[in-house]
C-alpha cells in the first residue's frame, strides 16, 4: 500500500519536466566543479608528494565537491518536496487517499518513500563522478562509502522537513520557501554558537552541517546517524499529526 | 451483517463556532437510494465528508456496515465509495492509470484489477477515453471518471456529492440510470440541487436546512400525497355544502369563478364528483389533480422554517 503511493509519487515527479531539469542542472554544475577540483589537484600534486601524511585525491577532489553539492541540495530539495502534499490539497485529490482504506501513516510513509527514491537516484548519479576516478587512480573506497551514506541521510532529512512543510499549506510556493528557510536555519544555527561559549555545543549539535561534515571526512559516528534518524522520524510524525488534525478543524 | 448499511447517530459538526450540521440521525438500508437535498450551505457536503471520514465528527457516531468510522476506519472505508464535490482526479494521469491506482488503493489484487477497470469503464461510458489524459477530458468525462473511481472496488455504500454537475442531458440520463442500477443492491446517498433528479432516482428524500434535518420520508409517500387535491371548474356551480356532501371529500374551498379546490380523503377518487356533476348538470369543464411536486415541498419547507427562525 505504501509502495503504491510511493510509485505514484515518483511517477508524478518524472512526468513533469521539473525532476529531469533538476537532475540535469545539478549534474552539470557539479560536473563543472568536479573538473575544476580535479585541475586543482593536478596543480597541487607535486607539492603534496613532499609532505608526510598527505591528503589523498578523495580529500582534495571529492570532499569539497560534496560540500558544494550539499549546499546546492539545500536549494533544490524544497523544489522537489513542495508539491507532495500541497498539490494534492490544492487539486482536492487528498480526499481520494483519505477515503481509501489506508491510514494516514501509510499515506505519509508512501509519499516519503517516493521522495527517498528520488533522493537515491539523485545521489547515485552524483556518486558516478567520484567513481570515475577509478579510471586513473584509486580513491579511498571507505571514505566514498561514508560520503555516499552521508549524502543520502542528509537529503533524506531534507525530504522529511520538506514533506512536513508541504503538509502545512496548499500553496506550493509557500511550501518551497518555508522548507528553504527551515533548512538554511538548521544549516547556519551553529554560527551563533561560535561567539557563545556555553551555548555552542547544543547549537552545533543541532546544526545539520556539523553532522554532515564529519561524514564527509569519513568519520562514521553513530551519534550522527542517530541525529538524522531522529530528525526524519520527528518530521514524519509531525506530518501525520498535521494531516490528522486537519480533519478536526 | 445486518442490512442497515449506514447509521448516523446524533451527528454534529462545528467549524470553530459555526455549526455546520447539528444532531443528524438517519439510517440507510441496503438497496436504498437516498436523495439528500438542501439549499446551498445547508451542510450537505459536510455530512458527506464526515460519513466518508474526510472530516472528523464533533459529536455523534457514523457506522458503515457496522464499522465505526473513527474506531475502525479501515474496515469502514473499505465498504465505501465516495465521490466528493470536485472529482479527485490527477490531471497528469491517463484514465487507465488513474483507475488502476485507485484500484490498488482499495486493495484490489493485481489479477482482478483489469476486470474491475473494464467493468467500471463500461458502467460509466469511459471505454473510448482509457488512454487519454484526464486533464484533457471535458468536465463531464472527468465527472464520470470520478464516479468510476467511487465504484471500482464494488462497495456496498456509495456516496455521490452532486454527481451530475456539468454533464449534458444525455449523460445525466445515463448517470441516473447508473445510480438506479447501483441502488439495486447497494446503499446510495445522492446529494443534489436538481429536484427532478431525486424524483427520478431516489427511494427516499431527506431535506436539510441550516444543519438540521427537516424532512425525511420515502418518495412514495410524497407521490401518494400528490393525488389528494384537485381543482374543479364548473359552469353552473352549486353551493359549497353540496360539494361537501359528496362521498370521499374531506373539505373544499371556493376559489371564485366557479372553481373549487377539493381535498379528497385518502384512498378515494373523484368518481362521485364526476357522476354527480353530470347528473346535476353543473357543467364540469375542468378537473385538474394538483401535483404537489418535490419542488413545492422543498420550497415550502425551506421557506417555512426560514420564516420561523427569523
Amino acid at each position: 500500500m505504501i509502495w503504491t503511493i510511493a510509485r505514484r509519487e515518483i511517477g508524478a515527479l518524472f512526468l513533469s519536466p521539473l525532476a529531469w531539469i533538476i537532475l540535469a542542472v545539478v549534474q552539470a554544475i557539479l560536473g563543472y566543479m568536479f573538473l575544476t577540483n580535479l585541475d586543482n589537484f593536478f596543480i597541487l600534486q607535486p607539492q603534496l608528494i613532499q609532505l608526510d601524511n598527505t591528503p589523498g585525491v578523495t580529500d582534495i577532489v571529492i570532499t569539497p565537491l560534496m560540500q558544494v553539492a550539499a549546499i546546492i541540495m539545500l536549494m533544490v530539495m524544497p523544489l522537489i518536496t513542495m508539491r507532495t502534499i500541497a498539490e494534492e490539497k490544492r487539486n482536492r485529490t487528498m480526499s481520494l487517499l483519505i477515503s481509501s482504506p489506508i491510514s494516514m501513516t501509510e499515506i505519509v510513509l508512501g509519499k516519503y518513500l517516493g521522495l527517498l527514491l528520488f533522493v537515491f537516484i539523485l545521489v547515485s548519479l552524483l556518486m558516478l563522478m567520484p567513481l570515475s576516478l577509478y579510471l586513473g587512480t584509486s580513491p579511498d573506497i571507505g571514505k566514498l562509502f561514508s560520503i555516499y551514506l552521508g549524502m543520502l541521510l542528509l537529503l533524506a532529512s531534507f525530504a522529511a522537513i520538506g514533506l512536513y512543510l508541504s503538509s502545512l499549506t496548499e500553496n506550493q510556493t509557500i511550501a518551497a520557501v518555508g522548507t528553504f528557510g527551515a533548512l538554511l536555519m538548521l544549516w547556519i544555527i551553529d554560527w551563533a554558537g561560535a561567539s557563545l561559549d556555553n551555548g555552542q555545543s547544543i547549537l552545533s549539535y543541532l546544526s545539520i552541517l556539523q553532522h554532515h561534515q564529519s561524514m564527509l571526512e569519513g568519520v562514521f559516528d553513530s551519534s550522527d546517524i542517530a541525529y538524522y534518524l531522529i530528525l526524519i522520524t520527528g518530521f514524519l510524525v509531525l506530518t501525520i499529526r498535521q494531516l490528522d488534525r486537519e480533519r478536526l478543524l | 451483517m445486518s442490512d442497515t448499511l449506514i447509521e448516523v447517530e446524533n451527528l454534529s459538526r462545528y467549524y470553530q463556532n459555526h455549526c455546520a450540521i447539528s444532531h443528524l440521525s438517519f439510517t440507510l438500508k441496503a438497496g436504498e437510494v437516498l436523495g439528500y437535498l438542501g439549499p446551498n450551505g445547508a451542510g450537505k457536503s459536510t455530512t458527506m465528508q464526515v460519513i466518508s471520514g474526510n472530516l472528523a465528527p464533533s459529536e455523534g457516531e457514523v457506522r458503515i456496515a457496522g464499522h465505526d468510522i473513527l474506531d475502525a476506519p479501515r474496515a469502514a472505508k473499505s465498504q465505501l465509495g465516495y465521490l466528493p464535490e470536485h472529482p479527485p482526479v490527477y490531471r497528469d494521469a491517463s484514465v487507465d492509470e488513474y483507475l488502476s491506482y485507485c484500484g490498488c488503493l482499495h486493495r484490489i489484487t493485481r489479477s482482478q484489477l483489469p476486470a474491475a477497470i473494464a467493468r467500471v469503464k463500461s458502467q460509466c461510458g469511459l471505454e473510448q477515453v482509457g488512454k487519454r489524459l484526464i486533464g484533457n477530458l471535458s468536465k463531464g468525462y472527468q465527472q464520470r471518471v470520478g464516479i468510476a473511481q467511487a465504484i471500482i472496488h464494488d462497495p456496498p455504500v456509495v456516496i455521490l456529492d452532486e454527481p451530475t454537475v456539468g454533464l449534458d442531458p444525455i449523460q445525466i440520463r445515463e448517470i441516473r440510470q447508473l445510480i438506479r442500477d447501483l441502488g439495486r443492491e447497494r446503499s446510495v446517498i445522492l446529494s443534489t440541487h436538481i429536484l427532478s433528479e431525486v424524483q427520478a432516482t431516489c427511494d427516499r428524500v431527506q431535506i436539510i436546512r441550516a444543519g438540521e434535518l427537516i424532512y425525511n420520508a420515502p418518495i412514495e409517500s410524497l407521490q401518494n400525497s400528490q393525488d389528494n387535491t384537485a381543482v374543479v371548474a364548473l359552469r353552473s356551480p352549486p353551493g359549497l355544502d353540496e360539494l361537501l356532501a359528496l362521498s370521499g371529500i374531506d373539505h373544499a374551498e371556493a376559489l371564485g369563478d366557479g372553481k373549487f379546490r377539493l381535498y379528497f380523503l385518502p384512498e378515494s377518487n373523484p368518481d362521485a364528483l364526476v357522476q354527480t356533476a353530470v347528473d346535476q348538470q353543473w357543467g364540469l369543464f375542468e378537473l385538474i389533480p394538483e401535483q404537489q411536486s418535490l419542488e413545492d415541498l422543498f420550497i415550502e419547507l425551506v421557506r417555512d422554517d426560514g420564516a420561523q427562525s427569523e
